[in-house]
């Protein structure tokens, strides 16, 4: 019975790390079609903020919360003026050139920061359930993969801005008609996508080693989860993310941490093949 | 540059180095020649199948593990040699399958092979415990496979390839790979699968599979980046894991796009060129290899798109058009205009 | 006498939109067939059904005798089915003769296709072009380069959706003696907007309105129809 509970909880976390992970990258492919292979870096660029907004001092809350997305979110809006805006249309070009900038980044920061792994430790200790122990971080960050997603529900549906970037999403043209810019909307979007970038990165401070080429374990499932979701943001975001979580964690239950990444990765393939739209290209579609 | 020009001057430098340069020399410039060969099977993929492979790295480091595992079983290289191509080839010939009879777009195309590439790290990756054997060659797990046989004379194990003779081999492949594909691209086929790339509705309708063409041009890429894997692990009789990684991958990439997409000499120019950069950074302190080549890769990306050898090609036209256009009439129009796609590209340059 | 062409009770839904009804159309070998129709009338859709880029929701398709209702992209071009896409399609990389030696090439033989090359570029005029990048063409050259690479596999039956399109008068009436020249073998249906077009070749008019044929016969009783003159011009009857 405790183990069952256990194991719905690790499935949980492993569906809300996905979420968390992808949710930048969700925001920026679906409403700008922009393929950001820099996604990682900037998780990496959070998580680097995050230990040094709390070598300054500040809490780990704030670090994680308002210093990490912000600023991610400036070096957002530098990349997209300087660089992804030349591209738009061009969606091999911006794989290319954010590969390019992935590695950059990884190159600057190595200089800057050296290689060696800096880490902030988990906080809220453990919990026990029965004869197992669970870290306290594990129920917070499905708290905030279910606030994330409750937040971005409400900001597409009920803000301005969210009724601006769905339509310039459905009609870039419609959106120049109506005396909105969309290269404002573009650099708006990145900016938000990159902040959300960085606050996963500074979420996952506590538990990974932050090292500058943290984000490459990142990138690949991000993607995956972004595009095997399908057009609708979060419809996609949360039901690819709960699909290929609960398979990456009962493969790991099953075997190994090794097969269970390789099992996510293998379904991945499958369900791309079986539904090339993604999920919401076939299911729930029309949603949001 | 025409084909002969090219194949010409490789022949020269085929048998003038050795004569020239010290065993140690041949050893760095034998390891530019296979991944040059690395490098143009993504070329051709590429800028002559239109398919854009995030993972060509999988199947060179397929090659290089199979040959591995296969020389250690066998005592003998010359069927190792074979199925370092083979086994690749089979890998590619499935997942191409699997995209392109799926229907699958350029974008997942590039996300699927990425996956790939990872899948492939993260097994071998963990096959670290002696319990990971494959007959007797241990898979060695992030430490790699050492002590790989060089490949000897067939029939000869005792007689294993020199320095020089690897050299020689590795140039000959090369060579070989360039002109079986310049010969490929001017052929029926060759010229169905730049079409497919061009417009691939139009191949369709008229009633050429594009589908086959492009699974045909995947599997022989696949087949040359194993070809080229093979003779990595006899150059330095070791391979390992990082070869399936994303860093190896993103170089392969960034070869052709600096050297030219849409020629052949291009991925060669731009792998020597990215080789001997990323050395020369290797010996200072204050920049990063990635920081160079990421930034390389967007300054390209965004200001020479095309890549040094078609660049250079359209500078020199655009040069000796300007000589000529003073007898020319002005009412004919320009037929192969300096922006010309692929195939015109393919034609004149190499 | 087989159909070179024939649809039976063919039906598309998109979402809630009856695009094409039950519709029964027949063509013969080496005859020529216009279809008309008003904006919205469903040409397009019918156009895209006969070419497989559309798969019927109900009914069948028929090539000589053979079911072609559910195909692969290629297999009507492979099966003689040669097809004019209403937005140009070429290999706009490539020069004039790579693109109708490409065509040529899938049914001749490497000398074949440079004899039939040669002689379709004749046909279509566009011999003073062949080294041209297709790409660098006047719409117009556009178009007649693509009935030549359309005819240089020698179809049996070709499609055409709006070969007359973005075209000066001259260009129009040139376009209309290829036609009626290609007519003498090869069955030809084509799908038209432009009356004065329709009068220099049509010998049998089919016309469609909100998905269904509504007149099948010749051009001028077609024009004096007044059924038809309703849904064109609005006219009511008397």
């Amino acid at each position: 019975m405790n183990l069952a509970l256990v194991i719905v909880i690790q499935v949980l976390y492993a569906m809300a790390s996905l979420v968390i992970i992808s949710a930048g990258l969700a925001v920026i492919f679906g409403i700008m079609k922009v393929i950001n292979l820099a996604h990682g870096e900037f998780m990496m660029l959070g998580a680097y903020a995050t230990i040094g907004a709390i070598r300054l001092g500040l809490s780990l809350w704030v670090a994680m919360f308002v210093i990490a997305p912000i600023a991610v979110g400036l070096v957002g809006v530098v990349l997209e003026r300087l660089v992804i805006r030349r591209l738009y249309g061009r969606m091999v070009d911006t794989m290319l050139a954010t590969w390019g900038l992935s590695l950059l980044l990884v190159g600057v920061v190595t200089s800057i920061a050296g290689n060696t792994t800096a880490g902030v430790s988990a906080p809220l200790g453990s919990f026990s359930i029965g004869t197992y122990s669970l870290s306290g971080y594990t129920p917070v960050i499905i708290a905030v993969a279910v606030a994330l997603a409750l937040v971005i529900r409400w900001v597409l549906m009920r803000t301005q801005l969210g009724l601006i970037a769905r339509g310039t999403m459905q009609n870039p043209d419609m959106a120049n008609a109506l005396g909105i810019s969309p290269s404002l909307v573009y650099s708006v979007t990145f900016a938000v996508g990159a902040a959300l970038s960085g606050l996963a990165g500074g979420l996952l401070a506590p538990i990974t080693g932050v090292v500058p080429t943290m984000g490459a374990a990142f990138v690949a499932k991000a993607f995956i989860t972004v595009i095997g979701g399908g057009p609708a943001i979060l419809a996609g975001l949360v039901s690819a993310s709960a699909l290929f979580g609960a398979i990456n964690q009962l493969a790991t239950f099953v075997t190994t941490p090794v097969f269970g990444e390789v099992a996510l990765l293998v379904a991945a393939i499958v369900m791309l093949r079986l539904l090339p739209q993604g999920i919401t290209g076939r299911f729930f579609k029309g949603s949001l | 540059m025409s084909a002969a020009l090219s194949f010409g001057i490789g022949i020269a430098l085929l048998l003038g180095l050795p004569g020239v340069l010290d065993d140690y020399t041949l050893i760095q410039i034998t390891i530019y020649a296979v991944m040059s060969i690395l490098g143009v099977s993504l070329g051709f993929i590429w800028g002559f199948g239109g398919i854009l492979c995030f993972g060509q790295a999988a199947f060179f480091g397929l090659g290089s593990y199979t040959y591995a595992i296969a020389v250690m079983n066998m005592g003998d290289s010359t069927m190792p040699f074979l199925l370092a191509i083979a086994v690749p080839a089979v890998f590619a010939m499935i997942l191409g399958y699997v995209i392109f009879y799926g229907r699958l777009s350029d974008v997942y195309m590039g996300v699927i092979t990425l996956t790939v590439t990872l899948i492939l790290f993260n097994l071998i990756n963990s096959t670290a415990g002696p319990e990971w054997k494959i007959g007797s060659a241990a898979l060695g797990g992030f430490n790699g496979i050492p002590a790989i046989p060089t490949l000897n004379v067939p029939g000869q194990p005792d007689n294993v390839l020199s320095p020089k003779g690897l050299f020689d081999l590795t140039f000959v492949c090369l060579l070989v790979v360039y002109l079986g594909l310049r010969m490929l691209i001017s052929s029926k086929i060759g010229r169905v699968i730049v079409a497919a790339k061009e417009n691939e509705q139009r191949v369709l309708l008229l009633g050429y599979d594009a589908r086959a063409y492009k699974l045909f041009s995947f599997t022989l890429g696949g087949a040359i980046a194993g070809l080229a894997g093979c003779l990595f692990a006899n150059w330095g009789a070791f391979t390992s894991p990082t070869i399936f990684g994303l860093a190896q991958s993103a170089q392969i990439i960034i070869w052709v796009i600096v050297g030219g997409l849409g020629t052949l000499v291009g991925p060669i120019v731009g792998c020597v060129a990215i080789q001997w950069l990323t050395m020369q950074i290797g010996t200072q302190q204050i920049f990063n290899s990635n920081l160079v080549l990421g930034a390389i890769l967007v300054v390209f990306v965004l200001l020479v798109p095309r890549g040094i050898v078609p660049s250079l090609g359209s500078l020199a036209e655009w040069t000796y058009g300007r000589l000529r256009r003073r007898k020319a009439s002005s009412s004919m129009p320009a037929a192969r205009a300096g922006a010309a796609p692929a195939m015109a590209a393919a034609e004149e340059s190499t | 006498m087989t159909p070179v062409i024939e649809t039976r009770n063919l039906n598309v839904h998109f979402g809630g939109v009856h695009a094409t009804r039950d519709v029964n159309f027949k063509v013969a070998e080496a005859e020529l067939r216009c279809v008309i129709g008003p904006n919205g009338a469903g040409k397009s859709t019918f156009f895209k059904l006969l070419t497989g880029q559309v798969k019927p929701t109900s009914g069948q398709i028929l090539f000589r005798g053979q079911d072609i209702s559910d195909m692969q992209p290629h297999e009507p071009g492979r099966l003689g089915i040669g097809i004019k896409t209403q937005v140009p399609s070429l290999f706009n990389g490539l020069s004039v003769w790579e693109n109708i030696w490409l065509s040529a090439r899938r049914v001749n033989t490497a000398e074949q296709s440079e004899r039939i090359t040669r002689q379709t570029l004749e046909r279509v005029g566009m011999t003073a072009y062949r080294d041209t990048i297709a790409g660098l063409l006047a719409h117009g050259l556009r178009q007649w380069v693509e009935i030549g690479v359309v005819i240089a596999a020698d179809p049996p039956l070709i499609l055409l959706d709006e070969p007359a399109a973005g075209m000066s008068d001259a260009e129009v009436a040139r376009t209309a003696e290829l036609i009626l020249e290609i007519n003498r073998q090869h069955a030809l249906v084509v799908v038209e907007h432009d009356m004065n077009f329709i009068r220099m070749i049509a010998k049998k008019v089919t016309v469609l309105h909100q998905g269904a044929i509504i007149k099948e016969d010749m051009p001028d009783r077609i024009m004096s129809d007044p059924l038809v003159q309703q849904i064109y011009l609005g006219k009511k009857p008397h």
